[in-house]
């Protein structure tokens, strides 16, 4: 458990999404109470109840620091990494926790990422550029081209965007938030030679016109990336790619 | 079955690094317990030493030195030839990096920057703010998908199949099904990562338990130093998440109760960057003798820095500072107690990561190649895992064009069969109350308290017999949920507690009959350091009633050991 501050514990009811497609007809919620200190995380909670309730419990973790994505969830209906969410913080003593919307359930709080992985491996996410085999030298770069970086390279892939995405509720080949603002990461790097020409592959209904600009996933990300602002970003560039290439001013 | 030429266990850097070199040649896949983002590399801060020479103040700087620096925070417990080959390496790799997009931070003239770490002479750090581990694994993730290397996520190696001198593949357990299935290769390389969450107080992630290394013991191959565990100085008080060296390389204080710089009774010319054994040291010294906080702590002061140069320098332990203790750097001092951090034992492995047994591999954490020696310098486990990585990625190729037999089917097999029994017996067995969580807290506390920063014999035998009696109720374990194997955590969790016990039991055992002081490991019953007899490498083999320990010489080239002075 975290520092304590010699405050008594809190009583809490914890909700958790159950289903085990092996063996569970339907979804269903299992409750616990269960009394932590001042300063637990939703993650050693839950690491907790494992522990002491029931060890089939299934949900994801590891850094336990917010900076290795793996425990994006739903707690109280808001996606959070529950590792940086301190139960203190939620409002009441009720504590609802469900899996990210928008991916099928593997088990539990376990949700199959596969369609995500597949999302981000669509806008061909490494650096474009011309690379000889041992280099000799660092490629130079100024600190202002490196702050054009930030904070989209501080993304941690965790998807609270993509199970927020009321778009992708809908649209399941959506590209998807967290796929389109690492696209941005890379075409905002000097060192980058994709060029404008790239951003035609998503000239459409599953790339960057998908967006509905509802902001959800501005609220969930847990690293403040404003995943809508590189989507409207990218659309300004692909606009006016689009219209120097009807006057054949690019290629 | 499925099979592979090359097969790497773990995705963090040092395996991402070793599938980036194998797979144009040969088939290469990696198998993964957790996502590759999700693997521990991600949590580094601080950055990677590399004698580039690109800031004022290190213009002199040379690999020279760097192996230099290294070999004496190693205090002399590192193969020399090897430290040599790490260091010589380093400009490559983090070029190679900044090559394939690592956005490293930069000076004015667009250069790669670099600050002062422990324990070196220069300004050597190469850093990306203090997000390094972050950047660089995302990097090479990246560099894995544009090459298209096949990743098992979430896949638990459950085996070795090794038979005589050779491997021949692993069992592995699909998380998602529960099902054991064959990988067989011809290589199996060992990316693993180290053994942190063994103990209570550990910067680690939560899947830090040292299987890689447990696999291998378990298959007869030596392990080599593992009584050198690093203890990080600096390691929040609550949770103990890293609060990197880079803040001290930035500047911070480390201040006691009565609001002394105490590094200087310690260490008075490099003060709070000394080497990380003796920092941890001098901070559970104040803390011992009555002069930290609430007897747990001292203070990380980065406040005279300011807001700026922190924002810029120094974002994540901020924001982990904030999330986590609720204390804004810039406006408080941290509280900070030394915390378990890094495995300097490992696997026996050359500067090739090949272990004794032909086709197995390891690098990384999980190895012992030896460069570290009894104590790692701060911003040398980035360097290892890369130039590690890629040297046993060129060295399987190698391999495999000699021409290799194809495994035997028949040793895969009998290891399937092996494991399948394996998880049906603990499946099968009745409840007796005997708890993964009751043995789990109790060996974390035992070695924590009774083999940490300051050792001694009574402690010491102690914990050994408190790990043989957890082995010996291990046994007796039970799971709650034993129907349906789908991704089943009280299943995994009982799986890799062998493992940690098998680790707990090397280091304490290890501890034992070393009598002197050396790096991180500290006999309160036996002080100084013994050259004469202790000049040398633990080798640990695995037998049914413990490791059989022997001894073999520390390779001295070019440096004499030397008292070491800060």
């Amino acid at each position: 458990m975290s520092q304590k501050n010699g405050n008594t514990d809190t009583r809490y009811t914890f909700k958790i999404f159950r289903y085990n497609p092996d063996v569970d007809a339907q979804p269903y919620y299992d409750t616990f109470v269960k009394s932590y200190p001042r300063g637990t995380t939703v993650l050693e909670a839950l690491l907790n109840i494992q522990e002491t309730e029931d060890d089939g419990i299934a949900f994801r973790f590891s850094c336990r620091s917010a900076v290795c994505g793996s425990c994006g969830m739903l707690v109280n209906g808001a996606p959070v990494l529950a590792c940086r969410t301190q139960l203190a913080t939620l409002i009441g003593d009720q504590v609802l926790i469900e899996p990210l919307p928008n991916m099928d359930i593997v088990k539990d709080l376990v949700v199959d990422m596969k369609p995500f992985w597949e999302s981000y491996r669509r806008v061909e996410p490494w650096l474009h550029a011309d690379s000889g085999n041992e280099p000799e030298k660092e490629r130079l770069q100024s600190p202002d081209d490196l702050h054009k970086l930030d904070p989209y390279i501080n993304c941690i892939l965790c998807a609270c965007c993509y199970g927020s995405c009321p778009v992708l509720g809908m649209e399941e080949d959506y590209v998807g938030p967290a796929a389109i603002s690492k696209l941005f990461r890379f075409m905002q790097d000097s060192r980058d030679q994709r060029g404008e020409g790239f951003l035609a592959k998503f000239n459409n209904q599953r790339g960057l016109w998908a967006c509905h600009t509802i902001f959800r996933c501005i609220d969930a990300c847990p690293k403040d990336i404003r995943p809508t602002d590189t989507i409207e970003a990218l659309r300004r560039r692909l606009v006016a790619y689009r219209f120097k290439k009807f006057f054949r001013l690019v290629k | 079955m499925i099979t592979h030429d090359v097969l790497i266990i773990g995705a963090g850097l040092s395996g991402l690094r070793a599938a980036v070199g194998t797979s144009h040649t040969f088939d290469t896949a990696v198998l993964t317990k957790v996502h590759p983002v999700r693997s521990h590399s991600i949590a580094a801060q601080g950055g990677m030493n590399a004698a580039l020479a690109n800031v004022e103040g290190s213009k002199d700087d040379t690999t020279e030195k760097h192996t230099f620096d290294t070999i004496k925070g190693s205090d002399y417990l590192a193969d020399q030839s090897a430290a040599r080959v790490m260091c010589e390496q380093a400009p490559l790799l983090v070029y190679e990096l900044e090559h394939m997009g690592c956005p490293w931070s930069r000076l004015d003239d667009g250069k790669i920057a670099q600050r002062p770490f422990g324990g070196a002479g220069y300004p050597r750090c190469c850093y990306a703010a203090d997000r390094s581990g972050h950047m660089v694994l995302h990097t090479l993730y990246e560099k894995s998908v544009e090459l298209g290397v096949k990743v098992y996520e979430e896949w638990l190696a459950l085996s070795l199949a090794v038979d005589g001198d050779r491997v021949h593949g692993v069992v592995a357990m699909e998380m998602a099904t529960g099902k054991l299935e064959i990988i067989s290769a011809k290589v199996v390389v060992l990316a693993t990562g180290g053994y942190g969450r063994i103990f209570s107080r550990s910067s680690n992630a939560l899947i830090c338990t040292g299987s890689g290394i447990a696999l291998a013991y378990e298959a007869g191959v030596p392990v080599e130093d593992m009584e050198f565990v690093q203890f990080h100085p600096t390691t929040l008080y609550g949770t103990n998440i890293l609060m990197s060296e880079g803040a001290r390389g930035e500047g911070g204080y480390l201040v006691n109760n009565k609001g002394e710089r105490f590094m200087e009774k310690y260490a008075p010319s490099a003060m709070e960057l000394a080497p990380r054994d003796i920092v941890a040291r001098s901070i559970q010294t104040e803390v011992n003798e009555g002069r930290g906080f609430n007897d747990e702590y001292v203070h990380l002061d980065l406040r005279h820095l300011g807001r700026e140069k922190i924002i810029e320098r120094l974002p994540g332990i901020r924001e982990i500072a904030l999330d986590f203790a609720h204390i804004d750097p810039i406006d408080e001092p941290v509280p900070v107690q030394p915390g378990q951090h890094y495995s300097m034992g490992g696997i026996d492995t050359d500067v090739h990561g090949a272990t004794r047994v032909k086709g197995l591999y390891a690098a990384g954490e999980c190895a012992c190649v030896s460069v570290h020696g009894a104590n790692r310098l701060g911003g040398n486990s980035l360097l290892d895992t890369t130039v590690f990585g890629k040297l046993a990625g060129e060295a399987i190729v190698k391999y495999l064009e000699s021409g290799v037999e194809p495994p035997k089917q028949t040793v895969l097999a009998a290891e399937l069969k092996k494991q399948e029994e394996v998880v049906q017996e603990i499946c099968s067995r009745e409840s007796t109350g005997e708890t993964v969580g009751a043995i789990l807290t109790e060996m974390r506390d035992v070695i924590f308290k009774k083999c940490g920063v300051f050792r001694q014999r009574g402690l010491l035998e102690e914990a050994l017999a408190k790990i043989k009696e957890l082995q010996e109720r291990y046994q007796r374990v039970s799971i709650q949920n034993s129907t349906s194997r789908r991704y089943n955590p009280g299943l995994m969790n009982v799986l890799e507690l062998r493992g940690m016990l098998d680790m707990a039991e090397l280091i304490v055992a290890g501890a034992i009959p070393r009598e002197e002081c050396r790096g991180s490991h500290w006999r309160l019953d036996f002080p100084g350091r013994d050259d004469k007899n202790w000049l040398k490498h633990t080798m640990a083999v695995y037998s049914p009633d413990g490791p059989v320990f022997s001894y073999t010489d520390v390779e001295i080239t070019d440096y004499e050991p030397k008292e070491r002075k800060y």
